[in-house]
């Protein structure tokens, strides 16, 4: 599904790498997961991918379903499958949830060739998948992200996720600013979008998230690259331990 | 040859240029307009009002041509029953025009109306000469003066459909001036419609006296012909609990300068004047605003929105005045731009001027971009560069379409904004 060969990414405007040869292969129907401390580059991995300016790529490839993902926009990694859960959710004023929902979701549809979706089935749908979020008729209508809590900007991030029906989802630090209840809500979402053909990357500090989506995979990032990689039993190592012990162990 | 002598003599030959209409009861006013216009003289751009905007193409003797547009795309309005009312090149067009009758108002053309005694008498020139003070438009006094035809609207009712002013423009020379007078009687309440580009050059006076408890809707589109001037000024009066609201789309028009003095002069008034502009490459656009607030426990709004970009170029001036006694205004005022690349600009000059003491008044003026972050959340959703940013830019622009109160008309309006968005992806 993604893979990921020997990255090399600076920032545009310092001369500053970030990301020092990572390698990443995530299959299909398996969810990966990315920990790692402050400043290993998780969230620089999920922007690279879904094409946020001011990266260069030095070195390696990223390749969606064959695909070379760094070579073309944003839009088009969308189109193609690609999906990433903000950390930050940006707040759009003057644009209403539904109508961004839509042209998502009709633009993705038409870049590929397909039929787009007419209002009344897309509301049929999108009522039904917030629901199940517990994202009610008032959360549908209102600016994109404005005025909504921690909590409702990641249901909606979730819910973006169910109508695009990507191919590949990263998920960057979903868990950040969500309380227990709201992240078992949001763990759920995800947890009804896994299948066969779908592939995930979820990053996080922390191992709670991964309690409620269990990996298949886990890897350690550090410092640009991809240090350690394991079953499930390694987040639970981080929790115990913290990160020190595995750093000075691949030092 | 001093400044001085240079305005009267650039004066004195724009006058001559013109022959004022004769007879009837706006005579007095005419003659007294032409002797303000001579004393005060036409704008020059070093007056302090003229500083952003250069006046010459606007006082300048006969218009600069202006090419026609050819376009396929429904008029504005298209899709609301009005009454229509069509000015070609500032010529009252009856064949085009509907039947001027309709139940709780009298429509009369200035043109027409030459009976010695007239109800408009009391207002032809007299709230122009109103908003005078504390800062001369000459171009309106002008106006007054020579206007050739407009419309007398006196509304004693509710009128079931918008009055519709459509203005053709259809010879690449043509200069007009027109003058409205509108009275809206106590209670009474009306929507006033206007689109087209007029003429090659423009000048429009529009009086306006709503009367206490009366609503005035005033919603127009310039018109897209990109090489036509225009110079309008609305003047308005508010009576006790009364309302004025006024919208202005502006696309294209290599010059439009929009003046509106309001005047609150009755305690729980409500004035919002609001405008949206998209310019592109040679395009300038002047909004000047300057709200008088004489009464208590009145609001007025100022909310006005540019869009520019290849070199087009924006203009705000827009002042609040609170007199004394005037308590409990509760005066807001916006204007911002996005700027669509580095070679465009905006120039704002918001002015407050508070002698009251119980008053809240704010007002913010910003220049931006479009914002990167909300541009590649879009994207990364699937939304193409192009349509993501026209998003983006509509949803500026809302706010200041959000202040017309007709949704269907609204709904118009920006129609009307994201095909010209559209236009400039392709």
């Amino acid at each position: 599904m993604l893979n990921i060969k020997n990255l090399h990414v600076s920032l545009e405007e310092e001369d500053k790498q970030i990301l020092k040869g990572v390698d990443l292969t995530v299959e299909a129907g398996k969810v990966h997961a990315i920990m790692g401390p402050n400043g290993s580059g998780k969230s620089t991995l999920s922007y690279v991918l879904s094409g946020k300016d001011g990266y260069e790529v030095t070195e390696g490839s990223a390749e969606l379903l064959g695909e070379d993902l760094l070579d073309i926009d944003p839009e088009e990694r969308a189109a193609l499958g690609l999906f990433l859960a903000f950390q930050y959710p940006v707040e759009i004023p003057g644009v209403g949830n539904m109508t961004f929902l839509r042209t998502a979701v009709n633009s993705q549809r038409k870049a590929r060739g397909e039929d787009e979706m007419s209002a009344t089935e897309f509301l049929k749908v999108v009522r039904e998948r917030a629901k199940s979020l517990k994202i009610d008729a008032d959360m549908l209508k209102r600016p994109v992200n404005v005025g909504f809590s921690g909590g409702e900007k990641k249901r909606n991030e979730i819910l973006q996720m169910a109508m695009l029906e990507p191919k590949m989802c990263i998920l960057d630090e979903t868990d950040s600013g969500l309380d227990v209840d709201a992240m078992k809500l949001v763990a759920e979402g995800v947890n009804a979008l896994r299948s066969e053909g779908r592939g995930f990357l979820v990053i996080t500090h922390y191992q709670r998230l991964l309690d409620h989506i269990k990996p298949d995979v886990v890897h350690i990032m550090a410092n640009g690259r991809i240090v350690k990689t394991g079953g499930p039993e390694l987040a639970l190592e981080v929790e115990q331990n913290g990160y020190a012990d595995i750093l000075a162990e691949v030092a | 040859m001093s400044a001085l002598q240079a305005k009267i003599d650039a004066t004195e030959e724009r006058v001559a240029a013109h022959d004022m209409p004769q007879g009837g009861w706006s005579m007095a006013a005419r003659n007294e307009a032409l002797a303000r216009l001579r004393s005060m003289g036409l704008p020059s751009r070093r007056d302090e009002y003229w500083k952003y905007t250069r006046p010459d193409t606007l006082t300048q003797v006969g218009a600069t041509n202006a090419a026609v547009l050819a376009t396929d795309e429904a008029p504005v309005f298209g899709e609301i029953d009005t009454l229509q009312i069509v000015f070609v090149d500032g010529v009252f067009d009856e064949a085009a025009s509907a039947d001027l009758t309709l139940e709780g108002i009298t429509i009369e053309r200035l043109a027409a109306a030459n009976a010695d005694i007239h109800w408009a008498k009391g207002l032809y020139g007299a709230l122009e000469t109103n908003g005078q003070t504390p800062v001369e438009r000459p171009l309106a006094t002008l106006n007054t003066a020579f206007a050739t035809d407009g419309v007398l609207l006196h509304i004693t009712g509710k009128p079931s459909k918008p009055i519709h002013l459509i203005y053709r423009h259809v010879s690449n020379a043509s200069d007009a001036i027109l003058h409205h007078v509108i009275k809206v009687d106590a209670d009474a309440e009306v929507t006033v419609l206007e689109n087209g580009p007029a003429a090659a050059r423009f000048n429009e006076c529009m009086e306006v006296d709503i009367a206490d408890g009366a609503k005035f809707h005033h919603v127009r589109a310039q018109g897209r012909d990109h090489e036509r001037r225009a110079a309008t000024h609305i003047f308005a009066r508010l009576g006790t609990e009364s309302t004025f609201k006024s919208f202005t789309l502006t696309a294209n028009g290599v010059m439009t300068r929009n003046e509106c003095v309001i005047e609150l002069t009755g305690d729980d008034a409500h004035a919002t004047i609001a405008g949206a502009s998209l310019g592109d490459g040679d395009f300038h656009h002047d909004d000047t605003v300057f709200i008088t607030h004489d009464a208590v426990n009145c609001e007025s709004r100022q909310v006005f929105k540019k869009v520019l970009r290849n070199g087009a170029t924006g203009v705000f001036q827009g002042k609040i005045l609170v007199k004394a006694g005037a308590q409990k205004t509760d005066g807001y005022q916006i204007s911002q731009s996005l700027l669509l690349d580095e070679d465009s600009q905006f120039l704002a000059k918001p002015e407050l001027e508070i002698y009251a003491d119980d008053v809240a008044c704010s007002h913010g003026s910003t220049s931006g971009a479009i914002d990167e972050d909300a541009l590649f959340y879009l994207r990364s959703r699937g939304v193409p560069h192009g349509e993501a940013t026209d998003m983006l830019t509509l949803s500026f622009l809302a706010e200041a379409v959000e202040e017309i109160e007709n949704e269907a008309i609204a709904e118009e309006i920006n129609e009307r904004l994201a095909a010209w968005l559209a236009r400039r992806r392709s």
